[in-house]
């Protein structure tokens, strides 16, 4: 792990360690996929990140986590282009964001955002995987209808198609938001917060699917809150609250410096059978 | 009085027919304001295109013409004004729409020689549609119905989740001003079914009643326009034997098919807490 280090002269570039063991983890002569070069960005002219370098190598499995306003949702809408730059580069694939970079790359937002009210069905929804770009006249063709199927079951939602949204559990409806992201056949999917409400089994189902994805090379970024998890399942870190404070593997990175800088809040670092457990320490009670 | 002799007036048959097409445009695009919570945009754009419909009226202009062009230069202001952050989009659309109207009623005043058409403006003329604003009113709603079509699937994509949308490469901003275009469009192509006072109403109810019918977007899209177009000739029916207004009647009817729906289903969700409890 790698503190970053954000006194005049530095911040630039990657501060991603080299040689880890991680067989998903960067290495020296692959172009990343998504580089981010001291970039601020945020809404109406007011910065929610500051001075963010960061690398997304192909196959990667990140983290970021933050408190909320930290900017972690902005971040993944900068790689998106969907956030006005004010200063620095993104650049997916060498290519600067916008457009045709953007082709192979699957959002999935948040849930919270979602209308669940709105009319629209399980296969609704996962057709709009298939409608990239302004195609106006693109049909539904018999085998986009065989891949919806194929997706249908590879979420284990078979028969679930004419469904509405809302019928679903949350793990089933996180699925069919990432099943969309996965029409478009991305070699990158960020998603925002996919955990946010699921219970221990739905979290579970959807941290293995991820997994799953992530072993076929689909590098991934999430948003997280629960640090214990992201130890127990993410193999890299990031800690962001504004700027990128820290950035590794979770047992080097979840130090109590470094989450007292992410979260300005006192936190209880320690070892169970070999895995990083993150506490908060209790007020000392009143005198 | 027997069913089908309103068929045997000319006006009629053109009413019915105008109630039918105005009544599945309107239904149609409806469910895209619905969903997109346009509904005041709708009812704004109705009352905004009053002063463009005035104006035509003293310059002895086609309507379609100068209304046409004031109800796409007031959809192009709102799109633009709906953009800006640092005003209440809906108090700004307000502003618009109202000045809009006022214009049409400050004309009003100083010529008070035009009463009938401005009549018709406000609270629909259905009966007295003339043979030429038939045929150009169905080629606006067929241009309205294939554009919407054609661009059903970003529409809808950037209706439901407009951040993905964009991020996925869809033009959602060119999307939003292609739509109040064509929603300026229908407004134009109903006021003298409907007028501008109800215009709106023949958008927002069928959508509602569809959609305690279909929980599928795709039947919304079929259900809506049928309601619609049902509602247009019961309303024109029940209009001729009862002697009201026809568009109030269009609209009356449509709402007391929602007051069924919506009592019903409080009827049933009543019996079944009913049930549970014992």
């Amino acid at each position: 792990m790698k503190s970053h280090d954000h006194s005049a002269g530095h911040g630039h570039g990657s501060l991603h360690p080299h040689g880890v063991e991680e067989p998903l983890a960067p290495k020296e002569g692959i172009t990343p996929l998504v580089d981010i070069t001291d970039v601020s960005s945020g809404y109406a002219g007011s910065p929610a990140i500051e001075n963010v370098s960061l690398k997304i190598w192909p196959g990667q499995f990140i983290a970021v986590v933050g408190p909320n306003g930290g900017g972690k949702t902005t971040l993944l809408r900068t790689i998106l282009g969907a956030v006005p730059l004010m200063r620095g580069r993104v650049a997916i694939r060498g290519e600067t964001v916008g457009g045709a970079a953007l082709e192979r790359v699957g959002y999935v937002p948040q849930l919270e955002t979602i209308d669940w009210n709105f009319p629209i069905t399980v296969e609704e929804v996962l057709l709009m995987g298939l409608f990239r770009k302004n195609h106006w006249l693109k049909r539904i063709k018999k085998e986009d209808l065989k891949k919806i199927d194929a997706l249908l079951d590879r979420l284990n939602l078979t028969g679930l198609g004419k469904r509405h949204i809302r019928e679903l559990s949350g793990g089933q409806q996180q699925a069919v938001f990432l099943g969309r992201a996965l029409l478009g056949e991305p070699d990158l999917i960020l998603l925002d917060e996919p955990t946010a409400g699921l219970d221990i089994r739905s979290r579970d189902d959807v941290i293995h699917f991820l997994h799953e994805i992530n072993h076929q090379g689909v590098a991934i970024v999430i948003t997280a809150h629960d640090l214990n998890w992201v130890a127990a399942h993410l193999p890299w870190v990031v800690c962001l609250n504004r700027r990128v404070i820290a950035e590794g593997k979770p047992q080097e990175v979840f130090t109590s410096a470094v989450l007292q800088e992410t979260y300005r809040g006192d936190m209880v670092v320690f070892l169970h059978d070999g895995m990083v457990m993150i506490g908060e320490r209790p007020h000392a009670p009143a005198p | 009085m027997p069913l089908l002799s309103p068929f045997e007036y000319e006006f009629f048959r053109r009413g019915l027919f105008a109630a039918i097409v105005v009544g599945a445009l309107c239904g149609y695009i409806g469910v895209y304001v619905v969903l997109r919570r346009m509904s005041y945009i709708g009812h704004g754009l109705s009352h905004a295109i009053f002063g463009g419909a005035v104006l035509s009226t003293i310059t002895h202009s086609n309507f379609y013409i100068g209304a046409g062009i004031w109800a796409l230069f007031s959809g192009a202001l709102i799109h633009a004004i709906s953009r800006r952050r640092w005003v209440g989009a809906d108090a700004a659309i307000g502003v618009v729409t109202t000045t809009s109207f006022a214009i049409g009623v400050a004309i009003i005043s100083t010529y008070r020689s035009f009463t009938r058409n401005i009549e018709a403006a406000l609270f629909g003329n259905i009966l007295g549609i003339a043979p030429q604003d038939l045929w150009t009113m169905t080629g606006i709603a067929i241009a309205v119905f294939l554009v919407l079509f054609m661009i059903r699937r970003q529409l809808l994509f950037a209706t439901f989740d407009p951040e993905v949308a964009h991020a996925y490469g869809i033009s959602t901003d060119k999307i939003d001003f292609v739509f109040i275009m064509l929603l300026a469009t229908t407004v134009l192509a109903s006021t003298q079914t409907m007028g501008v006072t109800l215009v709106a109403a023949a958008m927002v109810i069928p959508p509602v009643i569809a959609r305690y019918l279909t929980k599928r977007f795709g039947m919304l899209l079929v259900i809506s326009p049928i309601i619609g177009a049902l509602c247009g000739a019961a309303g024109m029916f029940l209009s001729f034997y009862l002697d009201i207004s026809s568009a109030a009647t269009i609209v009356l009817t449509a709402a007391a098919i929602f007051i069924v729906l919506e009592t019903t289903l409080i009827l049933k969700q009543k019996t079944s807490t009913r049930v549970a409890v014992n």
